[in-house]
């Protein structure tokens, strides 16, 4: 009896590892497809391959991905993430090199359905193409800055405006760092630099979503 | 039974959510849009028919008293398995069902089937059943689905018909309760109709 | 006070009947009658919170360091079968009272989704209670299960309470059963809704 339900859990487990093993690299080409995809997603047009580093703001660490076309620096692709109403929203913020957001998108998010969950819809996400943010305030209108937010969704709006607001302050780093470096191998290393607000503020979340 | 009818009564008559009301935490769950609906419900028949498939196969010789241990270790198997293919070739769908893919090892209609049909029947005709109950399954989750996604958001399967927002609350979780309880009498009267 | 936030966020913001959707089995089974449901609501609560505890040590301790993390389905829904097995074998030993009481409803846990969500929901996903995203430690898995197992209770005992009044009373012939007991969650649902924005 007992080692009949032995002989099942063994046949089974060996049947996991078995189809793990084959599944193992489509899963590691999908993820990676993802991230190309995002990275293309939110900066211009370039070539070669995407360098990816890693910077550390106020005591967190953030991967971020370098592209340049014809050897030029083009801009930085940045994943940044912030607290939303349902958990965590992570974005990948292209950045280009005269610090201007070229365009954002989401990696991942947990909103409610058809509220919070419509900021990966172009209608709210397309605010933040182009935008310059020496020229317009990141926060939503109801705290005096430029963006709309979606319809009962405040608390996911201002999340996502957070989350581009730390990419904004990943890439001074980044660009302050490169500066002390030489150009060229800008992409090297981990630096520390000190950027002061770009932890998540919890100190309002009383509207609804 | 033929094989025919074994398939077609897992629609109609033995429709696992509107008239054996099984599987209900899937249902309400991952039914916010008509496309979510039906990949939880094809995600559940893939499990429905190979797990029915194996344990009547297997059925002869597991001693009655480890059957359920053993039937659920058979699931769980198959579950991961899905969880493996979704994650290497749809990623983005595995995203959004999230949690709800591994819950599929405790559907009671996956254990239910097995139970009920699997372990009495041979294999094929257990593959019948599974795809008929499972086709049943992705039928009425797809329909919910579709009913609160034209309701709480004004589109169908991602095509949006009218501007701005629909009835928010259908999208969310006092809706789902409400649209079924609604598809379920609607389900009743048209099916007690026929049968007269 | 994160702690307080886990609980408070746990019974009445993500409920895990009302919006999560886990472990509507037995909230439609079971809730005929208030006493049944107190009865299940205990065994649920008690399960949860042993089953969490137990899956939490077995991922950090056993599937991650073998690298076996995809074993985890299925390691964590056997974990709970034998868990719920033995308590009902301990349980007829210690106290045949509490098990008269609880056992019948103990076979029907090991496939209340709402025992493997939680295990599967402390290991896989984010919480963001204080600040920034982090996995919970033993202590707040500990505590978010036991407050998640108390929503629970709290939405079954409500709702059992509506349905014996919604019993006395004349109801559509094509509601009878499911639907009405449907639309009863719908709008207990919706009073839950209140708390969204809470924490």
């Amino acid at each position: 009896m007992t080692l009949c339900l032995f002989a099942v859990c063994l046949v089974s487990s060996a049947l996991l590892a078995a189809v793990y093993a084959v599944t193992k690299e489509p899963i590691e080409i999908a993820e990676q497809a993802k991230t190309n995809n995002a990275i293309a997603q939110v900066v211009p047009e370039f070539d070669g391959e995407p360098v990816a580093d890693t910077v550390e703001v106020a005591g967190k660490k953030y991967p971020f991905y370098a592209v340049s076309k014809e050897g030029k620096p083009v801009g930085y692709a940045i994943t940044s993430s912030s607290v939303g109403y349902g958990g965590p929203i992570t974005l990948m913020v292209g950045i280009t090199s005269d610090r201007i957001i070229y365009n954002t998108t989401v990696l991942s998010q947990a909103e409610t359905p058809g509220l919070g969950a419509k900021c990966v819809e172009p209608e709210f996400a397309d605010q933040f193409k182009s935008f310059d943010p020496m020229q317009k305030k990141l926060s939503v209108k109801k705290d005096g800055g430029d963006i709309d937010a979606i319809t009962a969704s405040t608390i996911t709006s201002r999340a996502y405006a957070k989350a581009v607001e730390t990419a904004i302050a990943v890439y001074d780093a980044i660009s302050q760092a490169a500066s002390q470096e030489l150009p060229a191998d800008a992409s090297t290393g981990v630096t520390t630099v000190t950027v002061d607000d770009c932890g998540a503020d919890q100190s309002d979340n009383q509207d609804n979503e | 039974m033929g094989k025919f009818q074994l398939i077609t009564k897992g629609l109609v008559k033995e429709n696992p959510t509107f008239v054996l009301l099984l599987g209900m935490c899937p249902t309400l769950a991952t039914t916010t849009s008509a496309i979510n609906g039906m990949s939880m419900g094809l995600a559940t028949l893939f499990v429905l028919v190979l797990s029915n498939m194996a344990i009547s196969a297997t059925a002869p010789y597991i001693p009655d008293k480890v059957r359920i241990p053993a039937y659920i270790v058979i699931i769980a198997a198959f579950v991961t398995i899905l969880q493996f293919i979704m994650q290497a070739f749809t990623p983005d769908i595995y995203q959004t069902l999230g949690l709800f893919i591994p819950l599929i090892v405790v559907n009671c209609i996956v254990l239910g089937r097995a139970e009920a049909f699997a372990n009495k029947n041979g294999v094929i005709d257990s593959a019948c059943d599974g795809l008929g109950i499972g086709l049943g399954f992705t039928i009425a989750l797809t329909i919910l689905g579709l009913v609160r996604e034209i309701l709480g958001n004004g589109s169908a399967f991602g095509f949006k018909f009218i501007s701005g927002d629909g009835i928010l609350v259908f999208v969310l979780a006092p809706g789902a309760f409400m649209a079924l309880a609604y598809l379920i009498v609607l389900f009743k009267k048209v099916t007690a109709k026929k049968g007269e | 006070m994160e702690y307080i936030l886990i609980i408070i966020s746990a019974i009445f913001v993500n409920n895990i009947l009302l919006s999560q959707f886990m472990g509507i089995c037995p909230f439609l089974g079971v809730s005929n009658k208030l006493s049944t449901a107190v009865g299940m609501s205990g065994a649920v609560c008690f399960v949860i919170t042993l089953a969490t505890l137990v899956t939490y040590l077995f991922q950090y301790y056993v599937l991650v360091p073998l690298h076996i993390e995809f074993m985890q389905t299925i390691a964590f829904i056997l974990i709970i079968a034998a868990l719920v097995q033995m308590v009902e074998i301990v349980l007829k030993k210690v106290s045949p009272s509490l098990y008269q009481a609880l056992g019948i409803f103990l076979p029907l846990i090991t496939t209340n989704c709402a025992v493997l969500g939680v295990a599967l929901m402390v290991v896989t996903n984010e919480f963001t209670y204080g600040g920034e995203p982090h996995m919970l430690n033993l202590a707040e898995s500990i505590v978010f299960a036991f407050a998640t197992s108390l929503g629970f209770g709290l939405a079954m005992i409500l709702f059992a309470g509506l349905r014996e009044q919604i019993a006395l009373n004349k109801v559509p012939k094509a509601f009878k059963g499911i639907p009405i007991a449907l639309v009863t969650a719908s709008i207990l649902a919706m009073a839950f809704m209140g708390f969204s924005g809470l924490v």
